[in-house]
């Protein structure tokens, strides 16, 4: 009687996660999958075929796209984690209460607004007749007006803005969690800084920069309003490539296909990270 | 036992006589195309409630695909993109002209729009507003531009601002002296055309500052001076022209590209009463006059032209002459798969380096 009750207990509280994890993701995916593999022959016919896929490695631009889109979020995930590391290092290891909070409040404040308003405020940074441009005119350090909008560092430069926040929370728990002690034997032991980084800090780190990497590797990867806005004519990101399939092009199956790949690809980026930085997905997740 | 009976019809009676008169109008359009006081207007003299969703051409279509033509009583896409889309999509019901004042209708462009929208027999749009693309330019600084190719002179580098779709890839056509409406029909000439332009703009795409994307993001463009010369809609030069008297709309040699909204039902629309009871409204020609002052384009309607302002009057008539009028190109229906080829086009020039 008692186990009974226990087990729909059991079983009521599984269910939300369940409907999400049915109803939100493996429901639509196997939808987009069944899309992705078909192709149209005719108006309001379709038969099922590999053609999309095919379409995707025979067209040079789409999976160059995908390779750049790749390659652009790794860097911006680098970049975020070598201007994160040491933010969280500061909040986590020398301030204490108050100052503490406030610093980590005021990592989080830019977030309180939407990424879309805090695109246009980059914009109005960046662009020809914008702030910088102007500040820098006002000081006489170049003549002419400065472009600094629509090109790739523009984009770098949103997207480590847009994630530093998802690198510095998951560092800073981990961090915390270092007993002090640890590197006080470190100097005391005669260990240069750069030693006891290497050797007590960043291990005991990994799984915070691990699961921080993934997050931001992933946020990158999905952009879609960044690399839109501040990117210029050559800027493509493979996320706006879908958007051109799904809306523009009406070709619904070569936008499934992309997304599909854009799933395997992301998927494939984090499994050989986890590899090569000899981290496992539940220890990262379990301890950050 | 029939009392109940008879009182419960009565009940659904009455319901469904209550919904007959006020209905909720879910309209797709453009921005401008339905503004606040003729939304009130309309609210207080049917009882029917409106809410608006404003989109473009291209996403339009895909929400009604989304949803195989539900969600929405009424859409406004060009009438160029309209059988492609029944055909390939089957998102729309056909017009009831029962249900229309055709009486509110310059009938010129009523019979121009039912031809253009003719699909197995049955007429699927209606007329409403009418514009063009072609230049906006700061005439200050870009004279010497006064057709589409002239975006890719020298003297204005860097300073260039189109967008990356169709449109484009037509004007351009026609100011290299080709004629891409004419080939619709014939796919191996189209794509001939599309070869040659593709060609043209990869090699003006160093002139370019940026393709645009937003009406709003080329007004901003242009209005800080970054952009003198664009490929744009009609309105949005003459809302620069308000503010900066060098800027404004040029209707190029080639000829402008004229296009025309209409009024579409989605397929599963179901407030059809309020639909052809807004139809009926915006087409009065007071509402129309508003509705061209707040969106900038004039419409189809009779007489809608008496009751808007004289500024913007006196941009249109800057902008065209007789001649200029005359010379518009204007959309005939896409034939389905004309689009692929162009996307593909498309795609190539923004990869281009």
């Amino acid at each position: 009687m008692v186990s009974d009750g226990s087990k729909l207990g059991f079983y009521l509280l599984l269910a939300p996660i369940l409907l999400w994890l049915a109803v939100l993701i493996i429901l639509p995916h196997i939808g987009l999958f069944v899309v992705s593999i078909s192709e149209r022959v005719g108006p309001r016919e379709y038969e099922y075929g590999i053609g999309n896929y095919v379409t995707f490695f025979e067209e040079p631009l789409y999976w160059r796209t995908f390779a750049r889109t790749a390659i652009m979020s790794i860097a911006a995930t680098a970049l975020t984690l070598i201007l994160g590391f040491p933010i969280a290092y500061y909040i986590a290891k020398l301030t204490r209460g108050r100052t503490k909070t406030t610093l980590f409040l005021m990592c989080m404040i830019p977030f309180w607004v939407s990424e879309l308003v805090r695109t246009f405020g980059w914009m109005i940074l960046l662009r020809e007749t914008g702030v910088i441009s102007n500040a820098l005119q006002y000081l006489g350090l170049v003549d002419g007006p400065v472009e600094m909008l629509y090109n790739d560092a523009a984009i770098m430069v949103g997207l480590v803005y847009t994630s530093i926040l998802f690198m510095v929370v998951p560092l800073v728990t981990t961090l915390d969690s270092l007993d002090d002690s640890l590197i006080e034997a470190g100097y005391d032991l005669g260990g240069t800084g750069a030693a006891i980084l290497r050797e007590i800090v960043i291990p005991h780190a990994m799984p915070g920069i691990v699961s921080g990497c993934i997050v931001v590797f992933m946020l990158s990867l999905g952009n879609y309003l960044t690399p839109i806005l501040l990117g210029g004519k050559d800027s493509l990101w493979f996320t706006g490539m879908i958007y051109t399939q799904f809306i523009t092009r009406f070709n619904w199956e070569l936008g499934s296909a992309l997304g599909f790949l854009l799933l395997l690809l992301s998927s494939a980026v984090v499994f050989l990270g986890l590899k090569l930085s000899r981290q496992s997905l539940a220890e990262t997740m379990g301890r950050a | 036992m029939k009392t109940k009976l008879l009182s419960s019809v009565v009940m659904i009676a009455a319901l469904g006589a209550q919904s007959a008169q006020a209905e909720t109008l879910h309209l797709l359009t453009w921005g401008g195309y339905a503004p606040e006081e003729v939304i009130a207007m309309f609210e207080e003299e049917t009882g029917h409630t409106v809410e608006v969703t404003t989109s473009n051409n291209e996403e339009m279509i895909a929400k009604l695909r989304a949803t195989n033509g539900g969600g929405f009583d009424l859409a406004q896409p060009s009438q160029d993109r309209i059988t492609s889309a029944q055909e390939e999509f089957g998102i729309y019901k056909p017009i009831d002209m029962s249900m229309v004042n055709a009486d509110l209708f310059i009938p010129s462009m009523l019979e121009a729009t039912a031809g253009n929208t003719t699909y197995e027999g049955e007429v699927y749009g209606l007329p409403h507003i009418w514009g063009t693309s072609g230049l906006v330019i700061n005439t200050a600084e870009a004279e010497g531009v006064t057709d589409y190719t002239d975006l890719c002179n020298e003297e204005v580098a860097g300073k260039v601002s189109y967008r990356l779709k169709r449109p484009t890839l037509i004007g351009f056509a026609y100011a290299m002296g080709l004629d891409p409406f004419a080939a619709y029909g014939d796919e191996a000439a189209y794509q001939e055309i599309l070869d040659q332009v593709e060609a043209k703009l990869t090699e003006c795409k160093p002139n370019v500052k940026t393709y645009w994307d937003g009406g709003d993001e080329i007004q901003n463009l242009l209005r800080s001076g970054e952009v003198v010369a664009s490929m744009a809609w009609d309105t949005g030069g003459w809302q620069l022209n308000a503010d900066n008297p060098d800027i404004t709309f040029v209707a190029p040699d080639s000829g402008a590209l004229g296009w025309i909204d209409t009024f579409v039902l989605p397929a599963r629309g179901r407030a059809d009463a309020a639909a052809y009871d807004w139809i009926n409204f915006v087409m009065r020609p007071d509402i129309a006059a508003m509705i061209t002052n707040s969106a900038g384009n004039f419409t189809a309607s009779v007489g809608g032209d008496e009751g808007v302002s004289a500024d913007l009057k006196a941009r249109y008539q800057a902008s065209f002459d007789q001649a200029a009028i005359d010379n518009i190109k204007w959309y005939p229906p896409v034939p389905a798969g004309l689009e692929a080829l162009e996307g593909a086009t498309l795609d190539r020039v923004n990869a281009a380096n």
